[in-house]
C-alpha cells in the first residue's frame, strides 16, 4: 500500500463510528414518543465495539494513507483504544441517565461516538490542518454535549462559556499551525522534523510553537489555561464530564506528543516546566476546600493535567511512554469516578455536594467501594494504576534533572490526599443521611464500574504488559519513517 | 531445604483473614468473627515459629529471596518484582511482628467484645498485618513501599475508627497526611536511587553501593539517607513530622499497642537499618539520624512529664523511645537500633495494654489524676504493668536495661553530646514512666469531681455511640475498678514475662547483635567518627543505672511523699511549664505557618474570579422559568465569561513572550 492514496483501512475505526453515529440519529425518530431510549444506547456501545474491532484490525497494517496525512502505528492504536474505551464505559453509564434527563438521546449517543471519530483521528493524523479539523470535530460535539440538558440553565450556560472560550483558543492553535507552515513550508509533522533536524530554526517555528501550545493548553485544561475548567463541569452532565475530561485530553495529550516530542522542537522545555507546575499546584490548592464533588474533580483533573505534563519534561522516549501510561490510568480512574458520580446524583444532578455522600459505604456498597478504589488511585496508593502512573511520571522527570518540578510534584501528590481523602471520609464515616437512597446499580451502570476498577487495579498490579506496549509504541513515535512529501504533484 | 519457603503465603494469610471478616463479617457472630481473626494472625504467627525451627539450617543460605509471586513492572531495564526476603533482620522483625500481633488479636477479642463494629475492628487488623508483613519481607523498595503506604492505610482506617468522634476522623487524617509528606522525602530518594543504580532490588543495590567509597562531603549517597530518614521520620513520628502520633491515640488502645508503639512506628527505623550500606557510606546523614533521634528522645521526654492523660504519657514516650532507636542507627549501631525495637515492642506493646486494662477497669477513664491506689483492685495488671514500667526505665537486667545501654554505649564512642542528652533522657523516661506508675496505682483515687482542666474534650454523646474516651466503657468510672478477663490478661502476662527477661533471653546486646551481624556486616565501611578508648560499657551502664535511680526517687518523692510540691513547681515555672504542658505550641506553630496560609491561598485561588459561583447565583434566578436563555446569557456575560477570556489572552501573550524570547536567544 503506498503512503499516496485513498486507503479506507487506515481510518476504519472512525468511519465505523461516523457510520453509527449518524444510524442512532437516523433511528431516533423511528422510535415511539414515550419508548425507552435505551436501544440507542445499545446500539452505540456496539458501534464502540465494533470500532474497538476495528481497530484491531487496522493495527495489522500500519504506515501511511491519504498523502501522508494519516499514519498508524501502535502509538494510534493506543490512544484509539482508550477513547473508544472510554466512550463505552460513557455510554454505558449513561443508559439510565439518558432515561431520567429527558435529552434527546439520539443526539446524545450520536454525538459521544462522532465526538470520538474526531479524538481517533487526532491520533492518527499527522498533518496539521487534519489535526486541527478533528480538533474541532472533537470539540464541537462536547461543546454540544455540554449543553445537551436544554432545559438546565446552568447546562446551558456552560455550553456556551466552554464553546467561546474553546474557539477563542482553537484560534490560536490554527494561527500557530499557519506559523508554522510560514516557517517549515510544510504542514506535515514528518516533513517539520526533516526541516527542523536540518538545523538553522526560524524564530516563527517558536512563535509556532507558542500559539498552538495555547490552543492544545485549554483543551487539556492546563494552567494558566484552565479558568473555563470548574464552571463547565459542573454545569455539564456528569456522565459527559466523566467523557470530556478523558477522551479529549487523550487526543490532545497525543497530538502534544506528535507536535512537540516527533518534531524535535525546541524551546518548549520550561514552558511546560511553569505549565505543569502550575497546573498541579493551582488545581490542588483549588480542590483543597471545593464541597462540589464535581467542582471538586473538575479541579482535581487540572491537577492530574500537570503531572502529566511533567512527563514532557524527560527523555522524549521515556516521556511519550510515561504520558500513553498516565493517561490510561487517568482515563480509567476519572471515568469510573464520574460513572458513580452519574449514578448517585441522581435525576436533575441533586446530589453532588460531599455531604450528599454521607454514609454511601453503607447505603451502597458497591458505589462506594469502586469510587473509593478511583480515589485512592487518584491519590496514588501502591496497587493502583494511579500510583505507578506518578511513580512512573517522577522517576522519568528525576532521571532527566527536574529535581525541582519532581519536588513539587511529589509535594503536591501528598497535600491532595486531603481532598480525595474527605470524600472517603465521608462516604465511610459519617452516618447516611436520613431517607438515604438505596437503588441498586442497573446492570449496564455495574459492568461500567467494574471496568474501570478493574483496569485501575489491573495497571496498579500487573502493569508490565502495557508498560511493554507504550514503550514500544514510544519508539515507534520517535523514529516514524520521515518520508519526504513530494507537494503539489 | 531452602527450595522454597513460600514467604509470600506469610502476608497473605492475614490478607485472607481480612478479605473474609470484610465480605462476610456482618453476617459472622462475634465468635466466628474472632476465629477468622485470629486464625489469620496466629497462622502467620505459626509460619514464623516454624521458620525459626528451621532456623539453623536456613540461617546459612540467607539472605532467601522468594520470587514465586514473579515480576511487578519491568519498563526498560528497570524491574521490580514481587519478591519476599528472608534474612536475620527479616526474622527478627518477622517474630516480632506476628508475634505481639497474635497477642493483641487475642487481648482485642476481650477488649472489643461490646464494641459495634467489631467485624471492621478485626478486618482493618488483619489487614494491617498483611501490609506490615509485606513492609518487612519485601526484597525491594518497591514492593516495601506498598506496604508503607497501606500501613498508613490501615492505620488511618484504625485511628479513625470511632469514626463518631470528629476527633478520631481527624486525627486519622492528620497521620495520614503527615505520613504523605514523609513519603515525599522516600519516593524522592527512590527515584535517585533508580536514576543512578537502576534498581530498588536490596541485594543488587548493595552490589553497586559497597563499592562507592565513604562519602567526604554532602554527596548523593548522604542525600539519598536524608531522604530516606524524611521517610522514616514521617512513618515513625519524629521530629519535626512526629505531630500525627499523640493523635493517633484516639484509636482504640489495642491500636495504639500495636500499630503505634510496637510495630508500624517502628518501621522507618527498620527501613534505615535496611538501607544501612546507603547509611555506611554517608557519615552526614548518619550524623542527620542521630541528631533528630536525640533531639526527638529529649523533647519528647519533656513534654511527656507533664501529660495527665495516660495513654498520651505512652504515646510521647513511644516517640521518645523512637528517637533512642535512630539515635542507634545513627552511630551505625544498627543492631542496638533494632535490639531496642524489640524490646521496646516488649515493654510499650505490654504499657499499653496495660493502660488498656486500667482504663478498661475504669470504665474508660484515661486521666491519671481521677486514678490512684489501684494495685489492690486490679493486681495482674498491676504486676504486669510493673514489669513493663521497670522494663523501659532501664532496671537492670530488665529488657530495656540491655537495649537502652547499648544504644547509649555505642553513642558514647561517637558524640559526647548526643551522649549527655541520651543520659538525660534516660532520667527524665525514669521519672515520667514512674510518675505514671504512682499516680496510677498508689495513693488514694481521686474523686471524679475532683479531677479539673479536663484538657480533653468531655466524652459527646453522640446518638446511639455514648462512648467514652476510648470511645470505650460503661460509664461507671467512680465505681469499683474490676480486673479484665483473662483473654486482655493472657497477652499481658507474656509480654511481661519477655520485658522481664527479653534482653538477656538474646544474650544481650552483643549476642544480639552478633545475631544480625550477617545483616549489618555487608560492605560494612570503616566509621571515620568513631573515637577509640572511649568509656566503657560497664561505666555507661553504671551511669545509666543511676539515671534510673534518680528518675525513680524524684517521682516517688514529688507524687508519693510530697505530693503539693508538682503543683508548686508548675506555678513557679509559669511559662516553662505551659510552654511543655502545651506541648510547645507545635501544633499550633504548625497551623498558623503551614496549614492556614495553604487554606487561605485555596481560598484565594477559588475566589479570584475563578470560583465566585457565577453558576449557583444564576440558577437561582432560572427557577422562574427555564427557558430564559437569553436573560442567562447576557447576565453571565455581565459574569466571568470576559475575565475567562482575559485569562486565556493573558497567558497567551506569556506563552508567545517566552517562547519569542527564547527563539531570540537560541
Amino acid at each position: 500500500m503506498t503512503p499516496n492514496e485513498i486507503s479506507y483501512s487506515h481510518i476504519l475505526p472512525e468511519v465505523v463510528l461516523s457510520v453509527f453515529g449518524m444510524l442512532i440519529m437516523l433511528a431516533e425518530p423511528m422510535l415511539g414518543e414515550r419508548a425507552s431510549r435505551k436501544p440507542l444506547g445499545y446500539l452505540a456501545f456496539f458501534g464502540t465495539l465494533a470500532a474497538g474491532a476495528a481497530t484491531l484490525y487496522q493495527a495489522q497494517y500500519p504506515g501511511f494513507a491519504f498523502w501522508h496525512m494519516v499514519h498508524v502505528d501502535a502509538f494510534s492504536t493506543f490512544f484509539h483504544l482508550l477513547v473508544i474505551g472510554v466512550a463505552a464505559v460513557v455510554i454505558l453509564s449513561s443508559l439510565d441517565y439518558v432515561e431520567e434527563e429527558t435529552v434527546h438521546a439520539g443526539e446524545y449517543y450520536g454525538l459521544v461516538l462522532l465526538g470520538a471519530v474526531g479524538m481517533c483521528l487526532m491520533s492518527s493524523a499527522v498533518e496539521l490542518v487534519l489535526i486541527f479539523v478533528a480538533l474541532e470535530i472533537s470539540s464541537i460535539a462536547t461543546y454540544v454535549l455540554t449543553g445537551i440538558r436544554r432545559k438546565n440553565a446552568a447546562g446551558a450556560e456552560s455550553a456556551l462559556k466552554y464553546f467561546l472560550l474553546g474557539s477563542f483558543a482553537t484560534a490560536f492553535f490554527l494561527f500557530g499551525v499557519a506559523m508554522m507552515y510560514g516557517a517549515t513550508g510544510s504542514t506535515d509533522i514528518p516533513n517539520i522534523a526533516l526541516t527542523l533536524a536540518k538545523g538553522s530554526i526560524p524564530g516563527l517555528v517558536y512563535v509556532g510553537m507558542a500559539l498552538m501550545f495555547v490552543g492544545l493548553g485549554f483543551k487539556i485544561a492546563s494552567a494558566p489555561f484552565h479558568v473555563w475548567t470548574p464552571d463547565v463541569y459542573e454545569g455539564a452532565p456528569a456522565p459527559i464530564v466523566g467523557f470530556m475530561s478523558t477522551a479529549p485530553k487523550a487526543a490532545v495529550f497525543a497530538v502534544m506528543l506528535r507536535i512537540i516530542l516527533q518534531t524535535g522542537a525546541p524551546g518548549w522545555l520550561y514552558l511546560i516546566w511553569g505549565s505543569a507546575a502550575l497546573s498541579m499546584t493551582l488545581g490542588n490548592l483549588g480542590a483543597l476546600l471545593q464541597t462540589n464533588v464535581k467542582r471538586m474533580l473538575a479541579y482535581s483533573s487540572i491537577a492530574q493535567a500537570g503531572y502529566i505534563l511533567v512527563a514532557f519534561t524527560a527523555a522524549p522516549q521515556e516521556a511519550t511512554s510515561a504520558v500513553m501510561f498516565y493517561m490510561l490510568c487517568y482515563a480509567a480512574m476519572n471515568v469510573g469516578a464520574f460513572a458513580v458520580i452519574t449514578f448517585y446524583s441522581g435525576k436533575d444532578e441533586r446530589r453532588v455536594h460531599l455531604e450528599d455522600f454521607a454514609g454511601l459505604g453503607a447505603t451502597n456498597p458497591l458505589l462506594a467501594l469502586t469510587l473509593t478504589i478511583f480515589l485512592l488511585s487518584l491519590i496514588g496508593i501502591p496497587l493502583t494504576g494511579g500510583f505507578l502512573a506518578k511513580f512512573y511520571v517522577f522517576q522519568v522527570a528525576l532521571k532527566a534533572n527536574m529535581v525541582w518540578l519532581t519536588i513539587i510534584g511529589v509535594l503536591n501528590s501528598a497535600v491532595a490526599a486531603y481532598y480525595y481523602l474527605r470524600l472517603v471520609v465521608a462516604m465511610y464515616m459519617k452516618p447516611a443521611p436520613e431517607g438515604a437512597v438505596r437503588v441498586a446499580a442497573p446492570l449496564p451502570m455495574k459492568i461500567a464500574l467494574l471496568a474501570a476498577a478493574a483496569l485501575t487495579l489491573y495497571l496498579g498490579i500487573v502493569p508490565t504488559g502495557v508498560l511493554s506496549y507504550t514503550t514500544e509504541a514510544a519508539a515507534q513515535l520517535l523514529t516514524a519513517p520521515a518520508v519526504k512529501v513530494v507537494t503539489g504533484q | 531445604m531452602t527450595a522454597n519457603l513460600h514467604l509470600w503465603l506469610i502476608p497473605l494469610l492475614p490478607l485472607l483473614g481480612a478479605a473474609i471478616n470484610g465480605a462476610f463479617g456482618k453476617r459472622f457472630s462475634r465468635q466466628l468473627v474472632s476465629a477468622v481473626g485470629l486464625a489469620g494472625s496466629g497462622a502467620a504467627f505459626l509460619y514464623a515459629l516454624w521458620i525459626a525451627s528451621q532456623y539453623s539450617a536456613l540461617a546459612t543460605a540467607m539472605p532467601i529471596v522468594d520470587k514465586t509471586l514473579g515480576t511487578w513492572i519491568k519498563a526498560g531495564t528497570f524491574q521490580a518484582d514481587f519478591a519476599f526476603q528472608l534474612d536475620q533482620l527479616s526474622f527478627v522483625m518477622l517474630l516480632i511482628v506476628t508475634g505481639v500481633g497474635f497477642l493483641i488479636h487475642v487481648y482485642s477479642v476481650g477488649y472489643m467484645w461490646e464494641e459495634s463494629g467489631y467485624y471492621r475492628f478485626f478486618c482493618y487488623l488483619n489487614l494491617f498485618l498483611f501490609f506490615m508483613l509485606t513492609l518487612i519481607l519485601a526484597a525491594n523498595y518497591l514492593l516495601m513501599f506498598i506496604g508503607w503506604e497501606g500501613v498508613g492505610l490501615a492505620s488511618y482506617l484504625l485511628i479513625g475508627f470511632y469514626f463518631t468522634k470528629d476527633s478520631a476522623a481527624n486525627a486519622g487524617k492528620k497521620a495520614f497526611i503527615v505520613n504523605r509528606i514523609g513519603d515525599f522525602g522516600f519516593l524522592i530518594a527512590l527515584f535517585l536511587l533508580i536514576q543512578h543504580f537502576g534498581t530498588l532490588d536490596f541485594t543488587l543495590l548493595a552490589d553497586k553501593i559497597v563499592p562507592l567509597g565513604s562519602e567526604a562531603g554532602w554527596g548523593l549517597l548522604s542525600s539519598i539517607g536524608v531522604l530516606l530518614m524524611v521517610g522514616a521520620a514521617g512513618k515513625s513520628a519524629q521530629i519535626p513530622l512526629y505531630v500525627w502520633l499523640p493523635d493517633a491515640m484516639e484509636g482504640p488502645t489495642p491500636v495504639s499497642a500495636l500499630i503505634h508503639a510496637a510495630t508500624m512506628v517502628t518501621a522507618g527505623v527498620y527501613m534505615v537499618s535496611r538501607s544501612h550500606v546507603i547509611f555506611d557510606r554517608a557519615p552526614q546523614a548518619l550524623l542527620v539520624v542521630a541528631v533528630i533521634g536525640c533531639a526527638t528522645a529529649f523533647f519528647a521526654a519533656t513534654i511527656g512529664i507533664c501529660q495527665t492523660d495516660i495513654k498520651k504519657v505512652l504515646a510521647y514516650s513511644t516517640v521518645s523511645q523512637l528517637g533512642y532507636m535512630f539515635l542507634g542507627c545513627g552511630a551505625a549501631a544498627y543492631s542496638a537500633g533494632v535490639f531496642h525495637l524489640m524490646t521496646h515492642a516488649f515493654f510499650k506493646g505490654l504499657l499499653f495494654l496495660a493502660a488498656g486494662s486500667v482504663i478498661h477497669s475504669l470504665g474508660g477513664e484515661q486521666d491519671m489524676r481521677r486514678m490512684g491506689g489501684l494495685r489492690k483492685e486490679i493486681p495482674w495488671t498491676f504486676w504486669t504493668m510493673t514489669a513493663g514500667t521497670f522494663a523501659i526505665a532501664g532496671f537492670p537486667f530488665f529488657a530495656g536495661y540491655y537495649s537502652k545501654d547499648m544504644i547509649l554505649w555505642k553513642v558514647s564512642q561517637h558524640n559526647p553530646i548526643l551522649f549527655g542528652f541520651g543520659l538525660l533522657t534516660a532520667f527524665i523516661t525514669s521519672f515520667y514512666m514512674f510518675r505514671l506508675w504512682f499516680m496510677t496505682f498508689f495513693g488514694e483515687r481521686a474523686t471524679a469531681e475532683a479531677g479539673h482542666g479536663h484538657h480533653d474534650q468531655a466524652p459527646a454523646a453522640h446518638g446511639h455511640d455514648d462512648h467514652g474516651h476510648d470511645g470505650h466503657g460503661h460509664g461507671h468510672a467512680g465505681g469499683h475498678a474490676h480486673e479484665s478477663g483473662w483473654l486482655m490478661l493472657f497477652p499481658l502476662v507474656v509480654l511481661a514475662i519477655l520485658s522481664v527477661i527479653g534482653g538477656w533471653m538474646v544474650g544481650g546486646g552483643e549476642g544480639f547483635a552478633k545475631f544480625l551481624s550477617p545483616v549489618f556486616s555487608v560492605g560494612l565501611a570503616a566509621d571515620p567518627t568513631e573515637v577509640a578508648g572511649g568509656m566503657s560499657e560497664g561505666f555507661v551502664s553504671a551511669l545509666a543505672t543511676v539515671a534510673f535511680l534518680l528518675g525513680l526517687g524524684l517521682a516517688w518523692f514529688l507524687y508519693v511523699r510530697r505530693k503539693n510540691i508538682p503543683a508548686q513547681i508548675a506555678q513557679n515555672l509559669g511559662g516553662i511549664y505551659s510552654a511543655v504542658l502545651n506541648k510547645y505550641w507545635v501544633d499550633e506553630i504548625y497551623a498558623t505557618v503551614i496549614v492556614n496560609p495553604m487554606m487561605a491561598i485555596s481560598r484565594t485561588v477559588l475566589w479570584q474570579g475563578i470560583d465566585r459561583k457565577v453558576i449557583d447565583a444564576t440558577l437561582d434566578d432560572a427557577a422562574a422559568g427555564a427557558n430564559q436563555l437569553s436573560g442567562e446569557v447576557r447576565k453571565m456575560q455581565s459574569g466571568n465569561i470576559r475575565s475567562y477570556a482575559a485569562w486565556v489572552a493573558a497567558g497567551a501573550v506569556l506563552v508567545v513572550g517566552y517562547m519569542m524570547w527564547m527563539g531570540a536567544a537560541r
